[in-house]
């Protein structure tokens, strides 16, 4: 008893405080990624559900079969569209907010962000449920507008060509208020007095926002533009409750691709190694993030 | 504004405030038409030209979720498993961060930059294996299935390791030397002195708890256990067509979150300012 009290003593009181936050993630976060490593070369299948002794080592097969998959690719193409439209498209609505924010009056700045920011707090199943209804062909309230200047309705979900804009615009809708802020952020850090010295030299308000305002926020922005652009590649809830991935697959992203392989087909040792080629092209993106960032790893 | 004419300054705020309220408009639209078709008579959403306004406001649609359709079941399911997640998080992850941040111990850098590499992993690789040893553990289709992994978050723990930084070590060494425990330092100084970066921490996870999808997705399969989002997304498989009942759902939903934000925003706006310096 005494032994083991001493010897429990001995340990850091720190090591205590991170014990149980350590032991969590490694067994349900650190853990299990190992483990998708060793699954992703198995053939882990529906009957290895049953009985894990099924499961054999297959090596690179499941990585060879994905690659030769169609569907892959088709998926890797979706996912890339919509991160890159959708990164860039989400980051000027937010930096045309906080412009607008920073620049009108201070009474009603609290109300304007509070409002640009309430989409970002919805419920995304929900707001995915709303707008598939603002983009019914015949009754939805956008193609309404549209028919206002004369526009022909247009089948948003049901066409191939329109779904995954459809569904970035839903996505620009609900996150570009979580940029913003972080944008007011930044453009409240520009010294003053650069605007004034630009003003006192003639400079326009363009003039000044090219020249000032831009190149001091130009680190904030690249920063939010991957980061946003990598959370956009993890894209599974807005396909999922809004278009299923269709129509022909024009939706299935690459998250959406693994979870049908996973968990509707149970070929998870399949399905790992579509999360490891989604993982490389994430490396892939913070690594483009790391070189070209204009202050070396501006933020991180 | 110095060197331009009053005219065209006039005109520039009347287009400020203009795109100010263009924004705000498409920011809330969607949002308040929801709120609105959910006070519709059947049938009423699904009309040409659109309708915006209930016509007979009616509350059928919210006693149908919460009678025939079990709705308020699955709100208690979100409930229970977004404040028992909160609950446990924000003691998990402020012990960590505070001792990430003043506790001296050997391997702590090291351990901490092991960390903060697992921040890339997307969550998606993990959820295979994940699902198995849940499996393995029982754990399938239980609260404790969707809340346990979700306990320990290593964004948390470096939200709180940077509030905890500026904590002066003069205050913790002088409890010390007055022969307070460690446990004892961190319940009656480290926790007040914290107190704002925890309401945030506590925000954010509730928030991401009650608003996440695909893993109680794929760890609930009786939909006793589901919680709203999951049985909103199973609701429209069924009830596309009831267009009013499905915005009701939605708005069941997304409201308690709303509320909650309007009431505490001040902490929202923290994290996401606190949560771009790390």
């Amino acid at each position: 008893m005494t032994m083991t009290r001493r010897r429990a003593l001995r340990v850091a009181p720190g090591w205590w405080f991170v014990a149980p936050a350590l032991v969590l993630i490694v067994v349900f976060f650190l853990g299990p990624v190992l483990a998708a490593v060793g699954l992703s070369f198995t053939d882990f299948d529906l009957y290895a559900l049953a009985d894990p002794r099924a499961a054999r080592w297959v090596g690179l097969r499941n990585y060879g079969r994905v690659l030769r998959e169609p569907l892959f690719w088709q998926a890797l193409r979706n996912t890339l569209y919509f991160a890159l439209v959708g990164g860039p498209l989400t980051i000027g609505a937010s930096l045309g907010a906080a412009l607008l924010v920073d620049s009108c009056a201070p009474r009603w700045k609290a109300t304007a962000r509070t409002v640009f920011f309430a989409p970002f707090v919805t419920t995304l199943v929900a707001v995915a449920i709303v707008w598939r209804y603002l983009y019914h062909p015949r009754y939805g309230l956008l193609n309404y507008l549209l028919g206002l200047v004369h526009v022909e309705p247009i089948d948003w979900l049901g066409n191939p060509h329109w779904a995954m804009p459809a569904i970035i615009l839903m996505a620009t809708w609900k996150n570009f208020g979580y940029n913003m802020l972080i944008c007011i952020a930044g453009l409240q850090s520009i010294p003053r007095d650069l605007y004034e010295a630009a003003s006192l030299d003639g400079a326009s308000a363009w003039q000044r926002f090219r020249h000032v305002t831009l190149p001091m926020l130009a680190p904030t922005l690249f920063f939010v533009v991957v980061v946003t652009m990598i959370g956009y590649l993890q894209l599974f809830t807005e396909p999922y409750v809004m278009t299923q991935g269709g129509p022909l697959r024009a939706t299935t992203s690459l998250v959406l691709y693994m979870y049908e392989e996973g968990f509707r087909w149970w070929r998870l040792g399949v399905a790992a190694a579509i999360a490891f080629l989604l993982f490389a092209l994430i490396v892939a993106f913070t690594m483009v993030q790391r070189r070209l960032s204009p202050r070396g790893a501006a933020g991180a | 504004m110095s060197g331009a004419r009053p005219g065209s300054a006039t005109f520039a705020r009347t287009a400020l405030y203009a795109a100010l309220v263009v924004f705000g408009v498409l920011s809330l639209i969607p949002l308040l038409w929801m709120l609105s078709a959910s006070f519709m008579v059947t049938g009423e959403a699904s009309t040409f030209p659109p309708s915006l306004l209930p016509k007979h406001p009616t509350l059928a649609h919210y006693r149908d979720l919460f009678g025939r359709l079990a709705l308020g079941r699955y709100a208690l399911n979100s409930a229970i498993v977004a404040i028992v997640t909160t609950a446990g998080a924000l003691v998990i992850n402020a012990s960590a961060g505070y001792a990430f941040a003043k506790l001296r111990f050997r391997g702590r850098d090291r351990t901490f930059r092991f960390l903060a590499a697992g921040l890339a992993i997307p969550v998606q690789v993990a959820m295979l294996p994940l699902f198995l040893l849940i499996k393995s553990l029982g754990l399938v289709n239980s609260y404790g299935g969707v809340i346990i992994p979700g306990l320990a978050s290593i964004f948390g723990i470096f939200l709180v390791r940077q509030y905890a930084l500026a904590i002066p070590d003069d205050l913790l060494d002088a409890a010390r030397i007055d022969g307070a425990s460690e446990l004892r330092v961190f319940r009656s100084i480290v926790l007040p002195t914290i107190r704002p970066v925890l309401a945030t921490l506590a925000l954010w996870t509730f928030l991401a708890t009650w608003n996440d999808f695909m893993w109680p997705l794929i760890v609930l399969s009786d939909d006793r256990r589901y919680t709203l989002p999951v049985a909103l997304a199973g609701l429209v498989g069924e009830h596309a067509q009831d267009v009013e009942l499905m915005m009701a759902g939605a708005v069941v939903t997304v409201l308690p979150v709303l509320v909650l934000f309007l009431m505490l925003q001040r902490y929202f706006v923290e994290g996401v300012t606190e949560g771009s310096v790390k």
